[in-house]
C-alpha cells in the first residue's frame, strides 16, 4: 500500500494541490463576489454600497458569512427531510464538479509533471464533460423545490427545469462550431488553437457563436435576466424559499460557482484563454511566463464576471414565454446557422475570417426573421382593439 | 334650459409595435448596459453618510416634545388638559394641582401640572398638542434620533420634558415657535379682553 502510494505520489500531489486550490478559492471568491456585486449595484444606482465594516467595507463579506453560519437552523415541518438536506449539497457538488476539467491557469497541451492549473489535465472529452455535469445542476434545484413541499418552490424548480432543457441546446450548438474548428474536445487544445495573432481568438471569427453561447450560459446560471426560478416578485424566493442559514449559503455558493464556471468557459473558448498579444505560442514552464499568463486569464475572467454582474442591474427579467421564445425561436436557429457557416468554411478551406463578415449577414437575417415573428406575435393581440393610427374617438359624457 | 353636453377626446393606447431593430433585443441591451455603466462611473452619489453627516432638519419638523418655561423658569403649562384632550394617540397624561398660593413665586398662577408624562413610543408626532396648547407650553422639537433601550425610559415625565427645553432652546435649531401669546396668565403679553385674540396671520398658525 505504502509502496504503491510512493510510486504514484509524483502524479498524485499535483492533482491534490489543484483540488486544494479550487476548494480554497471558490468559496472565498463566491463570498467576495457577493461583496463586489453589492458594490457594483450601488455604483450603478448612484449609491455608495457597503462601506462600514473594515476599510472600504471589505469585511462585510466576512461579517455576512459569520451571520449566515450562526443563524438558527430552522427546518420547516412540512419538508421531505432527506431530500431537503441533500438538495443544497448536491447543488454545490455539481457546481464544483464542473471545475474539474477547467484550466484555471495556463496548461500546456502535453502532459507535464509538477503543479498544474487543472485538476484533471488532458481529458479528451473535457468540454463534453463540463456540459454534462453542468446540466446535472438542475437536479439540485429540482430536489430543493420538490423537497420544500411548497407551491412556489415547486414552480421555481419546474421553471428552472424547462429553462435548463431549452438552453442546453443552443449552448451545445454554439460550442460545436468551436470544437469543429479546433478539432478537439480538449479545452487545452481549444485554447492552443486560438494562439497566434489575437484575431485568431474565436470571438473574432465566431461572434454569433459567442452571442449564443454567452446568452445560453447566462441562462444556465439562473441569473438575471434569466432568474425566473427564484424571481422574488412572483415566487417569494423560488426554489430556496424554505432554506435558511447555511443551507441557503450552499445554494448561493452554487450559483456563484456557476458564474465563475461560465466566465472561465467564455474566456477559454472565445476570448483566447491565456493568450494575449505578445503572449502567444505554446505554454512554457518558466515561473514568470506562468504567472503572466495566469494573470491574463484571471483578468479576462474578471471582465466577464463584472459584465455578468452589470447585466443584472441593466436588464429587466424576461417573461417566461419570452424566455422560451428566445431559446427556441431565436438562439437555436441562430446557433444552427452559425454551425452551418462554420462547417462550410472548414469544409471548403475558406479563410476563417469570412465568418466575421457572414456574422453581419446573419444578424441582418435574424433582424428580418425577428420582424416576421413580431408580426405573428402582435396580430392576434391587437385584433380587437383600435390600432394606434385611429386612437382618438369622441365620447359624450 | 338646455343641458350642456361635454365632448371629451379619449385616447386609446396600444403597446407600440417593435420595429425591426428593437425586436432583436440587442440595441436595448446595449443602451441598458450603457446607462448602467454611465451611472457606475459618474462618481455621483445620493447617499448621505448619516452618523457622520447630520441632515438639516426643517424648522417645522415634528420630533421629540418639550415643555417650555416662562421667564421665571417655571413650567409654562397651566394644566388645562387641552393637549391631553386633543391628542389622538392618548399618550399625554397630566395630573393637575393647585398652585402653591403661599409661595410668592406662584402667586399669579392657579394651577400647574403636578405630573406631565408623554409616552413617546405611543405618540404619532402629529403636533395636535402643540396646536391645542393655549399658552404655548408644549412644543415639538427637531430632535429626530430618539432611541432607548426600554419602553420605560421612553415615557418622558415633566423633568425630562423640561430638560429637553433647556437642551434645545438655545441650540439655534429650535427657537420657541408657537408664539401665539393669546391666552392665559403664563403667556407673555396677555391681551386685554378688549383686544381679543390676535388677528389672523400674526401667529404661527395664522
Ligand atoms: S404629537 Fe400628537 S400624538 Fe404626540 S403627544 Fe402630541 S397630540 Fe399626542
Ligand atoms: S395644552 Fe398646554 S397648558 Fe394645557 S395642559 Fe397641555 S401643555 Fe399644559
Amino acid at each position: 500500500m505504502f509502496e504503491y502510494l510512493k510510486e504514484i505520489w509524483p502524479t498524485l500531489w499535483p492533482t491534490l494541490a489543484a483540488i486544494g486550490v479550487i476548494l480554497a478559492f471558490v468559496p472565498f471568491l463566491g463570498l467576495y463576489m457577493t461583496f463586489i456585486e453589492r458594490k457594483l449595484a450601488a455604483y450603478v444606482q448612484d449609491r455608495l454600497g457597503p462601506n462600514r465594516v473594515g476599510p472600504f467595507g471589505l469585511f462585510h463579506a466576512i461579517a455576512d458569512a459569520i451571520k449566515l453560519f450562526l443563524k438558527e437552523q430552522t427546518i420547516p415541518a412540512h419538508v421531505y427531510k432527506l431530500l431537503y438536506f441533500i438538495a443544497p449539497t448536491f447543488s454545490l457538488m455539481t457546481a464544483m464538479f464542473a471545475l474539474v476539467v477547467m484550466p484555471f491557469g495556463p496548461v500546456p497541451t502535453e502532459y507535464s509533471s509538477g503543479f498544474r492549473y487543472i485538476v484533471a489535465p488532458g481529458i479528451d472529452i473535457g468540454i463534453l464533460m463540463m456540459i454534462a455535469i453542468s446540466s446535472l445542476s438542475a437536479y439540485g434545484i429540482i430536489l430543493g423545490g420538490w423537497a420544500s413541499n411548497n407551491k412556489y418552490s415547486l414552480y421555481g424548480a419546474i421553471r428552472s427545469c424547462a429553462q435548463f432543457i431549452s438552453y442546453e441546446i443552443p449552448l451545445g450548438l454554439s460550442i460545436i462550431g468551436i470544437i469543429a474548428a479546433a478539432g478537439s474536445l480538449n479545452i487545452e487544445q481549444i485554447v492552443a488553437a486560438q494562439g497566434g495573432p489575437f484575431w485568431n481568438w474565436n470571438m473574432f471569427w465566431q461572434p454569433v457563436g459567442l452571442l449564443v453561447f454567452f446568452t445560453s450560459a447566462l441562462a444556465e446560471t439562473n441569473r438575471l435576466p434569466f432568474d425566473l426560478p427564484e424571481c422574488e416578485q412572483e415566487l417569494v424566493g423560488g426554489f430556496h424559499t424554505e432554506y435558511g442559514g447555511i443551507k441557503f449559503v450552499l445554494f448561493f455558493l452554487a450559483e456563484y460557482t456557476h458564474v465563475i464556471t461560465v466566465s472561465f468557459l467564455t474566456s477559454l473558448l472565445f476570448f483566447g484563454g491565456w493568450h494575449f498579444p505578445g503572449l502567444t505560442g505554446p505554454v512554457d514552464s518558466s515561473l514568470g511566463g506562468m504567472l503572466l499568463r495566469t494573470f491574463v486569464l484571471v483578468f479576462k475572467v474578471g471582465m466577464v464576471v463584472s459584465f455578468i454582474m452589470l447585466l443584472r442591474w441593466a436588464l429587466p427579467r424576461f417573461r417566461f414565454d419570452q424566455l422560451m421564445g428566445l431559446a427556441w425561436k431565436g438562439l437555436i436557429p441562430l446557433g444552427l446557422v452559425n454551425l452551418l457557416c462554420v462547417a462550410v468554411v472548414l469544409t471548403f478551406d475558406l479563410p476563417k475570417h469570412l465568418l466575421s463578415f457572414t456574422a453581419i449577414f446573419i444578424f441582418v437575417g435574424s433582424l428580418i426573421s425577428a420582424r416576421q415573428l413580431q408580426f405573428t406575435i402582435n396580430r392576434p393581440r391587437s385584433a380587437g382593439r383600435p390600432s394606434i393610427a385611429q386612437t382618438t374617438s369622441e365620447v359624450t359624457i | 334650459m338646455t343641458t350642456t353636453k361635454k365632448t371629451k377626446t379619449v385616447k386609446w393606447g396600444d403597446e407600440p409595435k417593435l420595429g425591426w431593430v428593437e425586436a432583436m433585443y440587442l440595441p436595448a441591451i446595449v443602451s441598458g448596459v450603457a446607462t448602467a455603466l454611465k451611472h457606475a462611473f459618474s462618481g455621483k452619489t445620493t447617499t448621505r453618510q448619516y452618523p457622520e453627516v447630520e441632515p438639516t432638519i426643517p424648522p417645522n419638523y415634528r420630533g421629540v416634545h418639550r415643555l417650555n418655561r416662562d421667564e421665571a423658569g417655571r413650567v409654562k403649562c397651566v394644566a388645562c388638559y387641552m393637549c391631553q384632550t386633543a391628542c389622538p394617540a392618548n399618550c399625554i397624561e397630566i395630573i393637575a394641582a393647585p398652585a402653591p398660593k403661599d409661595d410668592p413665586k406662584w402667586k399669579d398662577r392657579d394651577k400647574y401640572p403636578e405630573t406631565f408624562t408623554i409616552d413617546e413610543l405611543r405618540c404619532i408626532y402629529c403636533g395636535m398638542c402643540e396646536e391645542a396648547c393655549p399658552v404655548d407650553a408644549i412644543e415639538l422639537t427637531s430632535i429626530y434620533d430618539l432611541t432607548g433601550l426600554t419602553r420605560q425610559e421612553m415615557i418622558y415625565d415633566k423633568e425630562k420634558l423640561l430638560s429637553v427645553y433647556d437642551q434645545t432652546v438655545n441650540s439655534g435649531n429650535d427657537p420657541i415657535r408657537t408664539n401665539r401669546g393669546a391666552l392665559g396668565p403664563a403667556s407673555l403679553e396677555a391681551p386685554t379682553a378688549k383686544q381679543g385674540p390676535p388677528p389672523p396671520g400674526q401667529g404661527r398658525h395664522g
